[in-house]
C-alpha cells in the first residue's frame, strides 16, 4: 500500500485546537469537519489540499486534547498520510484506530519541503521526496499495530477477532 | 531490573508477574469513561461492532460537561444521542445536568476512581487520577468503544521519569505551580509516551486537590500518565468518598527511570504560562512589562475544586474586580458548588463582580461561557494555552493558579497575590 500526494508542512507541537478547533466539535460528522480542518493553523489548507495530499510535520504532531475528530477531519479532507517527527501519544493511538496512516521519521520531517511530491511506502517505512529525489527510511508500524491497520480500524479488527 | 509504579499497575491488570517498557499488552480495565464530545463517536464505533453491550454497565461512565448545558442544537443531540445509549444500556455512571460536574473532579469525588485502577477515558485529562495512585490515560473515541465493549485497552508499557518533590511551598504557591514548573522545564514533549512518577517527602505538603492539579496537566507534557505514591492523605481521601476496595502500589526499589528531576517547593514562585504553549513559562520576576487582562477564569478539571475557590475567595473578599475584566468562577461539581456556597465562598465572588457558573469545561476549550475575540487576553486556571483554545485565533490564554488569576481579575493586569499586599 502506498500514499502519492503534494506536500502539507507544518512545524512543532501543531495541537488538536488548531487541526480541528472546539467550536466545531459540536459536529461528529466527518465531512462537516474536514471543512474546518487546520482552520486556525493554515486558512488555505481547506481550499488547496488534494485527494492523497501528504502531512509533514516536526515534533509532537497532534498534542492536547484527545478529540478523534482531528484525525478524522485529516482523512475526510482526503489526506492520505501524516509524517511528523513524532506524535503526540493519544493523536498516535487514535490516527491507527480509524485507520490514518502516520509515520515517524525526523530525517524526512527535515527534509521535505511544502509543495513537494512525496510518495509512502507503509509496508517498507520508505518516504521517497519525488521532487528531490530523495528517499528516507521511516518507522513502519510494529506487527500488532499492523494487525489493526490492515483490518482498517481497531473496531474491525475487534469484529474479526471475535468471529 | 525492576518496576515503577505504573509498569506495576499494568502487569497486574494484564495477568502478568512482570511487564518492561516497550511490551505491548492487553490490560483489564476498572473504568471506561466519555464525555458529550467523545461519547457520541465511540457510540457510532460501538454501534458498528459485534456486540449487544457494554462489559459492565457499573464501570462505564458517561459525564456530559463540555457543552451542557446544552449551547445549542447540535450540542443538544450529542447529549441526547448518549443519554438515550446511557438508557439502553442501563448505564450506572451516567451524569447529566444536576449531577453532572467536571469530569475528572467528578469521579474521584464519586469513589469511582481508587489507587491501584487502570482506567482509560475519551478525554485527554483523564490522567488526573494518578493523584490516587491509579493508572489514568486519555484515548480516543474509538478506543473508548473498544474499551466499553470488552473491558479491554492495549498499552505499550511506558519508561519512567522520576519527579523528586521536596521542601514545602510558600504562601501562594500550589499544585499548579508546580507543574507548570515542570511542564517549563521538560517542554510539552518532554515526557512523551512515559510516565511522570512523582516521589519524595514533599509530597506530603501537597493536598489531594494539589495533586489533582498536578496529575492533571502531565498530558500537557506529552506524558502517558501521572502518578502519585499513596500516602495517609489519599487514604483518607478514598475512605471518605469510596466504598470500593484500592490496592496500593509501590515502584520497585531498583525500577529503572529514563531521566530524574528533583522540584523544591520552597524555591517554587507563582508561574505563569505565555501564548501559545503551557512550557512558555514565566515568574512574575521575569513579566517586565504589564500584561492587561481583559477576562480571568477560574475553574476546569484542572483547578475548579474547592482549595481552588477557597484561595480566589481569599483573594477576592472585601476586594473588587477591575472594571473592564470579566471574572468568570467555575466551581466544577454539584458538591464543589453546594460547598462553596455553604463557606459563604459564592457570595465573596458575586459581591467582588465575579460570575459563578454552573459546572462545565465551556471556556476552557473556547466552547461557551466565556469566549474571547480577537486581540483580547485572559488569564486562566485552565489547562491549555494554544492558538484559538477560548476563542478567536487572535486572542490569548495565559494560564495560571487561582491565586494568580483572582489577583489578576482585581488589578486588570497579570499579578501576584502580593502585588495586593497578601
Amino acid at each position: 500500500m502506498k500514499a502519492n500526494g503534494t506536500v502539507f508542512k507544518y512545524g512543532d507541537n501543531v495541537d488538536t485546537d488548531v487541526i480541528i478547533p472546539a467550536r466545531y466539535l459540536n459536529s461528529s460528522d466527518p465531512k462537516e469537519l474536514a471543512t474546518h480542518c487546520m482552520e486556525d493553523i493554515d486558512k488555505d489548507f481547506v481550499k488547496k489540499v488534494q485527494k492523497g495530499d501528504i502531512i509533514v510535520a516536526e515534533k509532537n504532531f497532534g498534542c492536547g486534547s484527545s478529540r478523534e475528530h482531528a484525525p478524522l477531519a485529516i482523512k475526510a479532507a482526503g489526506v492520505s498520510c501524516v509524517i511528523a517527527e513524532t506524535f503526540a501519544r493519544i493523536f498516535y493511538r487514535n490516527a491507527i484506530n480509524i485507520g490514518l496512516p502516520i509515520i515517524e521519521c525526523p530525517e524526512a520531517s527535515k527534509g521535505i519541503e511544502a509543495g513537494d511530491e512525496v510518495e509512502v511506502d507503509f509496508d517498507t517505512g520508505v518516504i521517497t521526496d519525488k521532487t528531490k529525489g530523495t528517499t528516507f527510511q521511516g518507522q513502519a508500524f510494529p506487527e500488532f499495530m499492523q494487525k489493526i491497520i490492515k483490518a482498517e480500524g481497531l473496531v474491525n479488527y475487534i469484529n474479526s477477532q471475535q468471529k | 531490573m525492576g518496576m515503577t509504579m505504573t509498569q506495576k499497575i499494568l502487569a497486574a491488570h494484564a495477568g502478568l508477574d512482570k511487564v518492561e517498557a516497550g511490551q505491548l499488552i492487553e490490560a483489564d480495565l476498572d473504568l471506561v469513561l466519555g464525555n458529550d464530545i467523545t461519547s457520541p463517536v465511540a457510540i457510532h464505533e460501538m454501534d458498528k461492532m459485534t456486540v449487544d453491550t457494554v462489559f459492565d454497565k457499573d464501570k462505564v461512565a458517561l459525564v456530559m460537561d463540555h457543552f451542557i448545558p446544552n449551547k445549542d442544537i447540535k450540542s443538544a443531540e450529542h447529549c441526547k444521542c448518549v443519554r438515550e445509549f446511557a438508557c439502553r444500556h442501563e448505564i450506572t455512571n451516567y451524569f447529566d445536568v444536576g449531577e453532572m460536574g467536571i469530569e475528572h473532579a467528578l469521579l474521584p469525588e464519586k469513589g469511582l476512581t481508587v489507587a491501584g485502577d487502570a482506567i482509560i477515558g475519551a478525554d485527554s485529562h483523564t490522567c488526573t487520577y494518578g493523584a490516587l495512585g491509579a493508572f489514568s490515560t486519555g484515548v480516543g473515541s474509538t478506543d473508548m468503544a473498544a474499551g466499553m465493549a470488552t473491558g479491554k485497552a492495549w498499552f505499550k508499557v511506558p519508561s519512567a521519569i522520576k519527579i523528586n518533590i521536596v521542601g514545602k511551598p510558600s504562601k501562594w504557591v500550589s499544585g499548579k505551580d508546580v507543574i507548570l514548573h515542570l511542564i517549563g522545564m521538560i517542554g510539552v514533549d518532554g515526557a512523551l509516551y512515559k510516565s511522570l512518577e512523582f516521589v519524595g517527602e514533599g509530597i506530603k505538603n501537597l493536598s489531594m486537590d494539589d495533586r489533582f492539579t498536578i496529575a492533571n496537566m502531565a498530558i500537557e507534557a506529552g506524558a502517558k500518565n501521572g502518578i502519585f505514591p499513596v500516602d495517609e492523605l489519599t487514604e483518607a481521601y478514598m475512605k471518605e468518598h469510596s466504598s470500593r476496595p484500592y490496592k496500593a502500589y509501590e515502584a520497585d526499589a531498583d525500577a529503572v527511570y529514563d531521566e530524574e528531576y528533583t522540584i523544591d517547593l520552597s524555591t517554587l514562585k507563582s508561574t505563569i504560562s505565555f501564548p501559545h504553549l503551557p512550557s512558555n513559562t514565566r515568574t512574575m520576576d521575569q513579566i517586565t512589562e504589564d500584561v492587561v487582562i481583559d477576562q480571568a477564569v477560574i475553574g476546569s478539571c484542572t483547578n475548579g475544586r474547592i482549595d481552588d475557590l477557597r484561595c480566589a475567595a481569599k483573594i477576592l473578599e472585601g476586594r473588587k474586580v477591575k472594571k473592564g475584566v470579566r471574572c468568570i468562577v467555575i466551581p466544577a461539581t454539584q458538591k464543589i458548588y453546594l460547598q462553596a456556597m455553604e463557606e459563604g465562598l459564592l457570595k465573596i465572588f458575586i459581591e467582588a463582580g465575579a460570575v459563578v457558573s454552573t459546572p462545565t469545561c465551556g471556556p476552557c476549550l473556547g466552547g461557551y461561557m466565556g469566549i474571547l475575540a480577537a486581540g483580547e487576553r485572559c488569564i486562566s486556571t485552565t489547562n491549555r494555552n494554544f492558538v484559538g483554545r477560548m476563542g478567536h485565533v487572535d486572542s490569548e490564554v495565559y494560564l495560571a493558579s487561582p491565586a494568580v488569576a483572582a489577583a489578576s481579575a482585581v488589578t486588570g493586569k497579570i499579578s501576584v497575590p502580593e502585588e495586593l499586599g497578601l
